[in-house]
């Protein structure tokens, strides 16, 4: 064998094992800090520091810092997470970065607004990161559809969810539902049928796949809820009339002539527990319903927020 | 003529130099990347193609225009091949525009190949064309009049300096010239003196910030044909300008 080809084969072995060493020494290190990756470092803050230094492909920055947001919360959600303090910051670095990327407020405003654990439950900074996006996109009527379920779904917020639907309403090209959401809001506030609306023209808005599918689950929770109600009052008034409660689920469809047994919209009948509560069978299956789910419940963390 | 056969060998010189290829190479697997990248985001495939694509195309033909313009008088002189072509019946000023038109040559055909891999990874998101995609030919466009401009400086440094200094001053001012907008707020904010040091130097830095449409393209706001005219006439008569500079310091530079 020849000086060279000893040395060739001596390097690249060399090669292999230090990138296989150095990997598995990474991969410990990972193990002993696990959220130090993507984790709590904002090196620069600044919006505008970030603009000048990105010498005017200013485009190409938010597209990155965009995608920054989307694994950020996409990690954190994965990992159940019930703080978000960089995703405000991340949203707010990519907006002033590009004011007219629509889809960061879109999304942005759905990662910040719910609750946590399926959102970063800051609706005040989604309002905020949203009317940014109206003072810089205003013939955007999306935007105010966004800003007012905002409004509604999260704070509760009638008057300005009336108001801000009405102010979408008048930009050019609006779809004719923010004025009938916007007459909605005044009348029927806080009634399952207006909820079920505004999800239904999310729903027939949007193109994008995943908030279709957000929309149907949602969709499927009022559902829940509003049977759930439903068969809690029927519980109520058999427990008036009998003074004690229904032995089975049989029973009070029985006594309240219901036409058949009551189902999710998975098909799956309602439970009658012994206390007399009304359960879905498969909690899992409604991750927003807020009735009909076991005591001390808590959802899967699975990746709804959008 | 004379110029066109300096121009022609520069273009030839340029092309058969490996670094070119590789950062060719490199803006091409960029635009690639930019297929992966917009995957992992949420809707914006689009718009990282087009940013992430026309962001290398011009970078890399900026670091190209640099790094080769740079070298231009510089190996000549080291190679002493200079002496051979002025002892021919080629005046100084006419060396110096035929290299300028030989890089800016090479530039507008690397650009083409570069812009050909924008397009194809802009077909591999979008599975079609639409109308408003022939706006990237406008930033294209602009960018090649950058290139212009950067071409023309590192002639200019690379007639009087090093080239390790001509690249470090060229990129200065490409980076200045950025923040050419920022200078000019600057100016408007100060007084007295520093006003007008201040306006002085925001027109005699190249203003790159009017070049730079990548962003409002992505979003397929069209761009206004009166920009296109003017940032057309500034280019040729900034261009114009550092090329003066740059024949005129040759013209005068003892090459014993």
């Amino acid at each position: 064998m020849t000086q060279r080809r000893k040395i060739t084969i001596i390097a690249s072995a060399c090669i292999v094992l230090s990138l296989a060493a150095s990997s598995f020494v990474l991969h410990r290190t990972d193990q002993l800090r696990p959220q130090a990756t993507l984790d709590e470092v904002l090196f620069l803050s600044s919006p505008k520091v970030i603009k000048r230094a990105s010498l005017g492909y200013d485009g190409l920055m938010a597209c990155i810092y965009w995608t920054r947001a989307v694994q950020y919360f996409g990690y954190r959600h994965h990992f159940y997470a019930t703080s978000y303090n960089l995703l405000a910051p991340l949203l707010e670095i990519t907006t002033h970065l590009d004011p007219h990327l629509v889809v960061a407020y879109e999304f942005g405003t759905s990662f910040l607004a719910p609750k946590p654990p399926f959102g970063a439950g800051e609706p005040e900074r989604a309002i905020e990161l949203m009317n940014y996006g109206i003072q810089n996109n205003p013939d955007n009527w999306h935007l105010y559809y966004d800003l007012g379920f905002v409004y509604y779904m999260q704070l509760h917020d009638y008057k300005d969810a009336a108001e801000t639907f009405e102010r979408g309403s008048h930009v050019p090209n609006a779809h004719p539902f923010l004025k009938i959401l916007a007459a909605q809001m005044a009348q029927h506030a806080g009634e399952y049928e207006t909820a079920r609306m505004l999800w239904s023209a999310t729903y027939q808005t949007t193109q994008d796949k995943q908030i279709k599918e957000n929309a149907v689950e949602h969709l499927r929770a009022l559902r829940v809820d509003e049977d759930v109600q439903h068969l809690q009052e029927a519980v109520t008034r058999f427990g008036e009339r009998t003074g004690r409660l229904p032995a089975s689920m049989a029973e009070l469809v029985a006594a309240e002539g219901l036409p058949g047994t009551p189902v999710d919209p998975y098909g799956h009948p309602y439970k009658l527990t012994p206390e007399g509560r009304v359960e879905v069978r498969v909690p899992d299956d409604f991750p927003f319903a807020t009735k009909g789910l076991p005591p001390g419940y808590k959802p899967s963390p699975k990746f709804h927020a959008l | 003529m004379r110029i066109a056969h300096i121009a022609s060998n520069t273009f030839r010189e340029a092309v058969r130099d490996r670094v070119l290829y590789n950062l060719i190479a490199f803006a091409l697997l960029l635009s690639g990347a930019a297929i992966l990248v917009g995957q992992i985001s949420i809707e914006i495939e689009k718009l990282v193609v087009i940013n992430l694509g026309l962001t290398a195309v011009s970078l890399f033909g900026v670091v190209i225009a640099i790094f080769i313009g740079i070298g231009l008088v510089s190996k000549e002189i080291e190679k002493r091949t200079l002496y051979t072509v002025l002892s021919r019946p080629v005046r100084r000023w006419e060396f110096i525009v035929g290299k300028f038109f030989g890089l800016v040559g090479t530039l507008v055909v690397n650009t083409f190949f570069m812009a050909v891999g924008v397009f194809a990874a802009l077909f591999y998101v979008s599975h079609k064309f639409v109308r408003a995609d022939a706006l990237i030919l406008v930033a294209l466009y602009f960018i090649v009049l950058q290139f212009l401009i950067v071409c023309a400086l590192a002639l200019l440094f690379s007639s009087f300096s090093s080239p390790l200094l001509s690249a470090v001053f060229a990129f200065s001012l490409f980076v200045i010239g950025s923040f050419a907008e920022d200078l000019r707020n600057f100016a408007a904010l100060a007084h007295g003196v520093s006003r007008w040091l201040a306006t002085g130097a925001a027109y005699l830095v190249p203003n790159f910030s009017a070049f730079n449409v990548i962003t409002s393209i992505a979003h397929e706001q069209p761009v206004a044909g009166q920009l296109i005219l003017q940032n057309t006439v500034y280019a040729v008569f900034y261009a114009t300008m550092a090329l003066s500079g740059a024949v005129l310091i040759f013209e005068y530079r003892d090459l014993k």
